[in-house]
């Protein structure tokens, strides 16, 4: 009988983040990239506690953990607002479709 | 198998079975609701690992707050008699297997080092501790993440008035 423990928790944040890169890098709809890099932080965030509880470290890593969500917070908002005026300019939010640049 | 363990697997499948419903289904607003429940899931896995604080904050902010403005993004950029919201995919075949690989050599790692097997730390209630280290050891950074989400606000909201 395998007891929970660090591993347990490490094996699904690596699977999260995996998730996470793989919409990231296939959806072409904006929003559901940010949807991809909330998923990465999540992951992130679940080995910062996994480590604080299993590590010797006492709460640094929960402290961590509260400052990432913030960053999340504020990177969600600045984001969307992005994709809200890439809509206004080009009536998309494709991704491959905006690349105005490579002309 | 103690109830602890089942908790733990039954949050765990919760998170990456929406995660994966999350980055595969075609709706965006179907992925949104899952993005909830892969939230949810996460915020589980918090409370088994003794953070019940974090796993409050991560349901009123992550739940309450980022869930929320995604919604709005989707529907804000999307045209609102368009029942069927999709969204296309790319290059699903490379990623799958360079996402495959990662995820298996993070695995590979994970499973060969060797860490400690002990637990020492009891669940306590931690909001006492994170408090006191807010004002104390990180209290210059906690003024900083402060000024940081007032500047993100407003520039949001410049950006997304203009």
């Amino acid at each position: 009988m395998i007891h929970i423990g660090l591993g347990h928790f490490l094996f699904v944040s690596s699977i999260l983040f995996s998730l996470g890169i793989f919409g990231v890098v296939t959806r072409k709809n904006a929003v559901m990239v940010l949807m991809g890099i909330e998923l990465m932080l999540n992951a992130s965030n679940i080995n910062f506690i996994a480590f604080a509880k299993y590590g010797n470290f006492g709460l640094q890593g929960q402290v961590m953990a509260l400052f990432v969500i913030v960053l999340a917070a504020a990177e969600a908002a600045i984001a969307l607002a992005i994709v809200l005026n890439i809509y206004k300019t080009f009536s998309t939010v494709n991704v491959d479709e905006i690349d105005t640049l490579k002309d | 198998m103690s109830i602890y363990d089942i908790i733990f697997y039954l949050f765990a499948t919760i998170t990456l079975v929406s995660a994966f419903f999350v980055v595969t289904i075609r709706n965006i607003v179907y992925s949104a609701f899952f993005l909830l429940f892969t939230f949810f899931g996460v915020a589980g896995i918090y409370v088994i690992l003794g953070a019940d604080f974090i796993a409050m904050v991560q349901l009123i902010v992550y739940v309450g707050g980022i869930l929320i403005l995604i919604l709005f993004g989707v529907m804000l950029t999307n045209k609102i008699t368009n029942v069927q919201i999709k969204t296309g995919t790319s290059q699903i075949i490379p990623a799958a297997i360079g996402v495959g690989l990662f995820a298996g050599i993070l695995t590979a790692t994970l499973v060969n080092t060797p860490w400690r097997k002990i637990d020492n730390s009891p669940l306590f209630p931690t909001t006492q501790g994170l408090g006191l280290m807010l004002i104390s050891e990180y209290g210059v950074v906690f003024e900083l993440l402060g000024i940081l989400l007032l500047i993100a606000l407003i520039g949001a909201a410049s950006l997304a008035r203009k």
